[in-house]
């Protein structure tokens, strides 16, 4: 989790723009410089120009406006296939009147490589993989698993320094989907790969990535490690958009000695840190994770700030509870408590008090 | 859970044999579908598989020889041609009594039509001789060999009695044999002479014009194809009505423009003659050959190469050449090792179709092909209407479906119909 520095960039965006139709930019002012052997994922809801971004890398979209550059030099003018970048496709896109084999030899025979390299290459790289025994079956015949470790198997075997993914687990389901995490993250930790993974799924890009590039609307949001994502979120769309999270209104009063006072919309005055406020009569919106929230009055910390609260519904899930509460005027309040044994189990229709540190609410823009 | 230890077919609730009530409840629904497709089933049937069967059956059948001459083809039995003489006085006799009741039925031109096929001449030997016979006594006038000698030489000719004796049974290999320039000569069958072998030549023909066909709408047809199904589908769609926009015209009309385009005072010959390219006394010949059915068949069949084509090319994911490319494969290799190969199918489909309609085909030969660019289907057109030997079109046909059958079988061998798709 090294932040790059300028002079060990490995893949550098700069000032770049995309426009399909002249009139709208789906990828606006976009800055991105990324280390070697980083895992950089891009992160971000349908539409907000994740794949575009993808498909200017590796060559199969031009950039309206802006600099790609590749281990330093300008890659716009280069073809696809000069680039020498790995890509796995959303639908893997393997070859299918090729055995699989064949599909891996594929990057191998255009390189013009001897037979017995090829085959040896070829061997590796499934083992690799774990589907040594797979040789000489179609793609139709395998499982989507089995066709997800092929195509990266195939993006690997040319021994690309640079790997993307665009969505590549988002036809698996749920436990197959965790695995594969887990296998594409070793893997490219192992090879010492760089690799662009693009996904609309929050846990994925926290689980598996080095930096989180949060897209939203051909911008990037915030470009951050995982942890400081979810815990520092630098606007109220990275906060929703990473994990729970709930939102007061209010207004701010006043900023002193990095701490926000800030009236809410029912009048109550609460402490919080300023991110994304700068004075005095600005809206904002304050963010605090639910797990932040303690209703436990043995439990609550010097300092915290409390706040009255009705228990509006409880649900039991196993290793957490998960209450939702009335806390100033909003209904959608939820607070997320560890199954402990002298842990209380609310009931709707309770007044409780709750409380939390003034560092873990954030107040962010409106 | 008492069940589970009775042994026996398992019961239905109402204590009849599971078995038996799942059957009969798959009876109603199989009877309610069967009922479905009945009507088409019998027009299938009605208007396609029984003319075939037909068609089949004409093309060795003769029962019109032993139906007309019965007597004639028993007496008949006992010749032998190779004794190199005629028959004798009992085989004319049962002769008059067959013509004079043939005469009667007025059947006795048609026996000699049939026979004239096999033998020319023998249509007029038997309408003279059916009318003489028609005032005989059959009972008393004998001898009748002398008299039919005395009416015409040629019933003393050994070759007459030949071709009745050897088409008196009533089925013949006879119209196959013509079918590909053999006949029946004295010792088995024989090649036909030099002048009289046409069918062969023209099936040769009708073959290898197909297949040009078929490759010069594979070679036109596969961009335009490859066009349709990479544009956005609503200009896709805008274009695929020009590509069926011939199929909107009439048949006649588009082979007759052809021949306004292609004809020695056409549009392409005043052209060319007006640029200066082509000499006004060396007009191209573009029309009345084979040229000119090459051009006006690939133009109308050009759909059917294009559509199996278009909707086999739109399966073909488009992420599979980006795929390629970024393995590092050149427009090219990527076009032609991953995306061709996916498009055989459709290639294969679309030739099928085109060589399958291009070897029947009847109206535009018949109209700009003269007499170098005609099919074996306008041979079958003329058997059927004009020399009206319907056996023998019946024999060209079944030939011609037989070649189309065994097409069809080698290239399932060779590349798998599983591999034909039409979309
Ligand atoms: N080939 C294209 N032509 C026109 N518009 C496109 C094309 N590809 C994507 N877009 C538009 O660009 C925007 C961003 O798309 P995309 O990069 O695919 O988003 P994401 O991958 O984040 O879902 C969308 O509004 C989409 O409609
Ligand atoms: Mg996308």
């Amino acid at each position: 989790m090294t932040a790059p520095t300028g002079n060990d960039a490995f893949v550098e965006f700069e000032r770049v723009q995309k426009s399909y139709d002249g009139e709208t930019l789906v990828v606006k002012d976009l800055n991105l410089t990324m280390p070697k052997g980083e895992f950089l994922t891009m992160l971000g809801p349908s539409g907000s120009g994740k794949t575009t971004c993808l498909m200017m890398l590796a060559g199969f979209e031009t950039a309206t406006h802006g600099d790609i550059r590749l281990g330093g030099t300008s890659i716009n003018n280069i073809p696809p296939h000069k680039r020498g970048i790995g890509m796995v496709f959303q639908n893997y896109a393997l070859f299918p009147h090729m055995t699989i084999a064949e599909n891996l030899s594929f990057p191998l025979e255009v390189r013009k490589m001897g037979k017995s390299e090829r085959e040896e290459k070829v061997r590796r790289a499934l083992d690799m993989v774990e589907m040594g025994a797979f040789g000489g079956r179609r793609p139709a015949q395998l499982s989507g698993g089995q066709q997800q470790r092929i195509a990266l198997a195939r993006a690997l075997v040319f021994e690309p320094e640079l790997v993307l993914m665009d969505e590549p687990l988002g036809a698996l389901d749920k436990q197959l989907r965790e695995k594969m995490q887990f296998e594409i993250t070793h893997l490219a930790h192992r090879l010492g790969i760089t690799v662009v993974y693009v996904t609309h799924d929050q846990t994925e890009a926290l689980t598996m990535s080095d930096r989180v590039a949060v897209f939203n609307d051909g911008v990037i949001q915030q470009l951050a490690p995982p942890d400081v994502l979810y815990e520092e979120p630098a606007n109220s769309f990275v906060a929703q958009f990473i994990g729970e999270n709930n939102t007061l209104e209010g207004e701010v009063l006043e900023i002193k000695d990095g701490i926000a006072v800030v009236k809410l919309d029912d009048g109550e005055l609460i402490d919080c840190k300023p991110v994304n406020v700068s004075k005095p009569g600005e809206r904002t919106r304050v963010s605090i994770r639910p797990e932040r929230v303690e209703y436990n009055k043995d439990r609550l910390q010097e300092g915290a700030h409390t706040l009255k609260a009705e228990v509006l519904e409880f649900i039991y899930m196993g290793d957490i509870f998960r209450t939702r509460l009335r806390v100033a005027g909003n209904d959608e309040f939820i607070i997320k408590t560890r199954n402990a044994p002298d842990q209380v189990r609310l009931q709707p229709g309770q007044q409780i008090e709750i409380g939390w540190l003034p560092e873990d609410c954030r107040a962010l823009d409106a | 859970m008492t069940d589970t230890t009775q042994t026996g077919p398992v019961l239905a609730a109402d204590g009849t044999p599971l078995k038996k009530s799942l059957a009969r409840a798959l009876r109603m629904q199989k009877l309610r579908a069967l009922m479905l497709i009945a009507p088409l089933l019998l027009f299938v049937l009605i208007t396609f598989l029984l003319p075939i069967a037909d068609m089949l059956f004409r093309s060795v059948e003769n029962n019109i020889v032993s139906d007309t001459l019965p007597n004639t083809v028993v007496a008949l039995e006992d010749w032998d041609p190779n004794s190199g003489e005629a028959p004798g006085e009992e085989v004319f006799a049962a002769l008059a009594v067959d013509l004079k009741a043939a005469a009667e039925a007025k059947t006795h031109t048609k026996v000699g039509t049939r026979l004239n096929y096999e033998n020319p001449g023998i249509s007029s030997l038997f309408r003279k001789a059916g009318r003489k016979v028609k005032k005989w006594d059959t009972e008393a006038d004998g001898p009748f060999k002398e008299k039919f000698l005395e009416m015409d030489d040629a019933w003393g000719d050994i070759g007459v009695w030949q071709t009745i004796q050897t088409y008196s049974p009533k089925l013949t290999n006879g119209y196959f044999l013509n079918s590909v320039d053999l006949k029946k000569g004295n010792d088995g069958i024989e090649v036909r002479p030099e002048n009289e072998r046409i069918y062969i030549r023209l099936f040769i023909r009708t073959f290898i014009m197909s297949l040009i066909i078929t490759g010069a709408c594979i070679v036109l047809g596969y961009p335009v194809a490859w066009i349709l199904a990479n544009l956005p589908s609503r200009t896709a769609n805008l274009l695929m009505i020009l590509v069926l926009l011939p199929f909107w015209t009439s048949l006649l009309v588009r082979t007759s423009a052809w021949k306004v385009m292609l004809q020695q005072q056409g549009v392409i010959n005043e052209t060319l003659v007006w640029l200066g390219l082509v000499a006004d006394d060396a007009r191209l010949v573009m029309i009345n050959n084979q040229f000119g059915t090459i051009v006006a068949m690939t133009h109308i069949l050009l759909p059917f190469m294009i559509l199996p084509m278009y909707s086999v090319m739109q399966t073909i994911n488009p992420s599979y050449l980006r795929a390629a490319k970024s393995l590092g494969a050149t427009n090219w290799t990527a076009f032609w090792r991953v995306y061709f190969p996916n498009s055989v199918p459709g290639i294969g489909a679309g030739s099928i179709l085109v060589f399958i309609l291009a070897i029947g085909y009847y109206i535009t030969p018949e109209l700009v092909g003269g007499t170098k660019g005609v099919f074996i289907s306008n041979r079958i057109a003329f058997h059927i209407s004009t020399s009206l030997n319907w056996g023998l079109a019946a024999a060209l046909g079944t030939i011609l479906l037989a070649v189309v059958l065994l097409l069809y079988w080698t290239y399932d061998k060779i590349v798998g119909i599983d591999n034909v798709k039409l979309g």
